[in-house]
C-alpha cells in the first residue's frame, strides 16, 4: 500500500502546502493512535499495580507502586483459567477448521458457471442475511428441540457459518480461471477431487484471510455462552472473563474453595485487569503478525464492496 | 450437455449439489426452521404448550410491547445510536485513510496504522472491563485524572446522560482501524494519472483531497453508508450488554431493540413479549434494508445487494 502521492510528488521541492497537511496529518494520526492504545497500556498498568495503592489513587497509566500480587494469585490455582483456555482452543480450532473447509465447498460450488442453480442457491443463502426468525425462535429451537444446552458442540454449531465470508470467497474464487476446472474435468477428475487438489491450494490467501476471521470470532465468543452454557467446566475464556468481572464475591468464594487465598486478601481491581490480559494474551501477542493478513483481506473483499 | 429435466440434471451434478448440502442444511436449520417460530410472537407462550401447542393471542404482545412505551424508546434509541455511530465513524475514518495515505511516511503509516486497528481484535467483553478501568467511580481513570486537575469526580456508571456520547466514542475507537483500512484500499485504487495532472495543472495539496481524493471516494461511501442505514433498526447487541450490562438506571437512553429482546427473554421470561419485539425488529429491518438497497441500485446498479 504504497501512496500513490510519492510519485507526483518525486521530483518536486517541498512546497508550503504539502508541510502543512504533513503537519495536521501527523498530529492527527498521532492522536487517534494513542487514543487507541492507551487503553490497553492502562490495562497493563492496572493489572501490575499494588492493591492497595489503586485503591487509593485509582488506575494509573504508570503504576504508583508495581505489584504482581494479581498474577501471582491467578497462576497459583489456575485450574478454572487453563480449563476456559482449553475449552476456547478446542472450539476455535474445531470451529475454524470444519467452519472454513464447508465455506470454501461452497463458495466453489456457488461460483461454478457451469452450474445451473448456483443463483438461486446464493439467494437461498443470502435471504438469512435479510430476514431472520429473532432471537427467540433461534434460541428455543437450540435449547428445546436440538436439546444443544451446555454441551461443548453448542459453542461451535451456531456460528460454524456466515454467509459474508461465503460472499468473500466465491468473489475470490471467480477470479480463478475456469480453464482449470475445465481441463481436470476433461482429464476425468470428479468435482470434490478438483476442489480439494486445484482449487483449495490456489485459495490459499483468501483461506488465510477468512480463517483469521473465523478463528478471531470464536477466540472471541461469549455470546452463545451468556445463552446456553451454566456449567462452569464449560466455559469459554472470554465468558470466564465476563463472569468474573461481573461477579468478584463470586470469583472470591471459588478462590477460597480452591484454597489460593484467604477471603481477605484479594486484589479485587487489579485482579480484573490482569484477567483481562491474560484472556487477551494470546491475542495481542499474535496479532502483529495477523493483522497483515487482515489488511489484505479486507482490500480483497474492498475491491467488490 | 443433456438436458433430462430437473432430476436428470441434480443426478449429473450430484456431487456439487453433496458439496453444497452441509451449508444448505446448516441454513436451514439455523435460519429457515426458527422462521416458523415466528409464530410464538402471537401466542401467550406455556412450557406444556410448547411453541405449537400453546394458545393463541392475537396482537397483544405486540400491544403490550407498543403501549407499555419499550416498543418506541428501544426504536428511537437503536436508530438514533446507528445514525450516530454511521455519520462519526464515517467522517472519522474518512479522515484517518486520507491523512495516512497523503500525509504520513511509510513506517509510520505502518506504527499507527497497528495501533489503529488493535481494539477491533478484543471481544466486547474486554471493552468492557476497560470502560470499567475507565470510568469506575471509585478508581477510574477519569475520574483520577478529574480529581488530579481539582474538578469532582463524575458518577457515569449511574447517569443516563453520559451514556450516548460513551457509546458513540467507543463504537468509533473500535472501528476506526477497520475502516479507515477499507477507505484506504478505495483510496489506493484511485487513478494515479488524475493525481499528476492536478500536479501539472498547480493544484495544491488540500484542492487535491478536495477535488479528487474526496470525488472518487464518493461512491464508496454512499454505498457504505447506504448500506449501514439499511441495518439501522440492529443494534449491537455485544457492544451495549458490556458496556452497560443490566444496569436498569441506564435503560433510558442506553436500551435497544437486541437487549431488549434478550432481557424479555433471558430475565423477565416473557416469550411471547420477546419474540414480538424480534418480529417487529426482523421486519422493520427487512423494510429498511429492501429501501436501502433499492437507494444503492438507484445509484450504482453493480453495487446493490440483490
Amino acid at each position: 500500500m504504497s501512496a500513490i502521492a510519492q510519485t507526483g510528488k518525486s521530483g518536486v521541492k517541498r512546497q508550503a502546502d504539502i508541510m502543512l497537511l504533513r503537519f495536521i496529518g501527523y498530529i492527527f494520526i498521532s492522536l487517534l493512535a494513542v487514543i487507541c492504545f492507551i487503553p490497553f497500556l492502562l490495562v497493563v498498568s492496572s493489572s501490575l499495580s499494588q492493591e492497595s495503592s489503586i485503591v487509593e489513587k485509582g488506575y494509573q497509566l504508570i503504576p504508583a507502586v508495581w505489584s504482581t500480587d494479581a498474577y501471582s494469585i491467578l497462576f497459583k490455582y489456575p485450574e478454572q483459567m487453563l480449563r476456559a483456555y482449553g475449552v476456547t482452543i478446542a472450539v476455535t480450532a474445531a470451529g475454524t477448521l470444519v467452519g472454513l473447509f464447508i465455506t470454501a465447498m461452497t463458495a466453489y460450488v456457488l461460483q461454478r458457471k457451469d452450474f445451473r442453480w448456483r443463483n438461486q442457491f446464493a439467494f437461498f443463502f443470502f435471504f438469512t442475511t435479510l430476514f431472520s426468525g429473532g432471537l427467540v425462535p433461534w434460541y428455543m429451537l437450540i435449547v428445546t428441540y436440538l436439546d444443544l444446552k451446555d454441551k461443548l458442540i453448542v459453542l461451535i454449531l451456531p456460528m460454524l457459518l456466515n454467509v459474508f465470508y461465503i460472499i468473500v470467497m466465491k468473489t475470490f474464487m471467480s477470479s480463478i480461471p475456469e480453464a482449470i476446472t475445465e481441463s481436470a474435468k476433461i482429464d476425468g477428475a470428479g468435482d470434490f477431487r478438483i476442489f480439494v487438489q486445484l482449487i483449495l491450494p490456489l485459495s490459499k490467501p483468501v483461506l488465510a484471510t477468512i480463517g483469521l476471521f473465523i478463528a478471531l470470532a470464536y477466540w472471541n465468543d461469549w455470546y452463545n455462552a451468556l445463552l446456553f452454557v451454566s456449567d462452569e467446566k464449560l466455559m469459554p475464556l472470554q465468558y470466564y472473563l465476563y463472569k468474573m468481572l461481573g461477579n468478584m464475591d463470586g470469583m472470591r468464594k471459588a478462590m477460597v474453595a480452591s484454597g489460593a487465598v484467604v477471603t481477605t486478601n484479594i486484589p479485587t481491581e487489579s485482579l480484573k485487569m490482569a484477567m483481562t490480559i491474560v484472556a487477551t494474551g494470546p491475542i495481542l501477542l499474535a496479532y502483529p503478525f495477523i493483522q497483515r493478513y487482515f489488511v489484505q483481506g479486507l482490500t480483497l473483499g474492498a475491491v467488490k464492496g | 450437455m443433456k438436458r433430462r429435466g430437473f432430476w436428470g440434471y441434480a443426478l449429473q451434478n450430484k456431487t456439487l449439489l453433496l458439496m453444497l448440502a452441509p451449508a444448505v442444511f446448516f441454513f436451514i436449520l439455523f435460519a429457515y426452521v426458527p422462521m416458523a417460530g415466528i409464530v410464538l410472537a402471537f401466542k401467550q407462550y406455556n412450557n406444556t404448550g410448547g411453541i405449537f401447542g400453546s394458545p393463541w393471542n392475537g396482537i397483544s404482545n405486540f400491544r403490550f410491547f407498543f403501549e407499555s412505551g419499550n416498543a418506541w424508546m428501544v426504536t428511537r434509541n437503536t436508530a438514533l445510536y446507528n445514525i450516530a455511530f454511521i455519520i462519526v465513524n464515517n467522517v472519522l475514518q474518512i479522515a484517518a485513510a486520507i491523512f495516512l495515505f497523503e500525509a504520513v511516511g511509510k513506517w509510520f503509516r505502518k506504527l499507527t496504522q497497528t495501533m489503529l486497528f488493535l481494539p477491533y481484535f478484543i471481544s466486547w467483553v474486554v471493552v468492557g472491563a476497560i470502560a470499567y478501568n475507565l470510568f469506575n467511580y471509585d478508581v477510574g481513570t477519569l475520574n483520577v485524572l478529574l480529581k488530579a486537575v481539582g474538578m469532582q469526580p463524575v458518577d457515569i456508571y449511574n447517569t443516563p446522560s453520559y451514556w450516548p456520547v460513551i457509546l458513540v466514542l467507543v463504537s468509533a475507537w473500535k472501528t476506526l482501524g477497520y475502516g479507515s483500512v477499507m477507505y484506504l484500499a478505495a483510496i489506493t485504487g484511485i487513478d494515479n494519472e488524475m493525481y499528476e495532472a492536478a500536479e501539472i495543472d498547480g493544484a495544491n495539496v488540500f484542492q487535491r483531497i478536495w477535488r479528487i481524493t474526496l470525488p472518487n471516494l464518493f461512491p464508496t461511501v454512499i454505498i457504505l453508508v447506504l448500506l449501514a442505514v439499511g441495518n439501522i433498526f440492529r443494534g449491537d447487541f455485544g457492544m451495549f450488554y458490556n458496556m452497560v450490562g443490566n444496569n436498569g438506571l441506564l435503560f433510558s437512553s442506553t436500551d435497544v431493540i437486541d437487549t431488549f429482546v434478550f432481557r424479555s427473554l433471558t430475565t423477565s421470561n416473557e416469550i411471547g413479549l420477546s419474540a414480538a419485539a424480534g418480529f417487529y425488529q426482523s421486519v422493520l429491518g427487512f423494510a429498511t434494508i429492501l429501501l436501502a438497497n433499492y437507494a444503492v441500485r438507484k445509484y450504482d446498479k453493480d453495487h446493490a445487494l440483490f
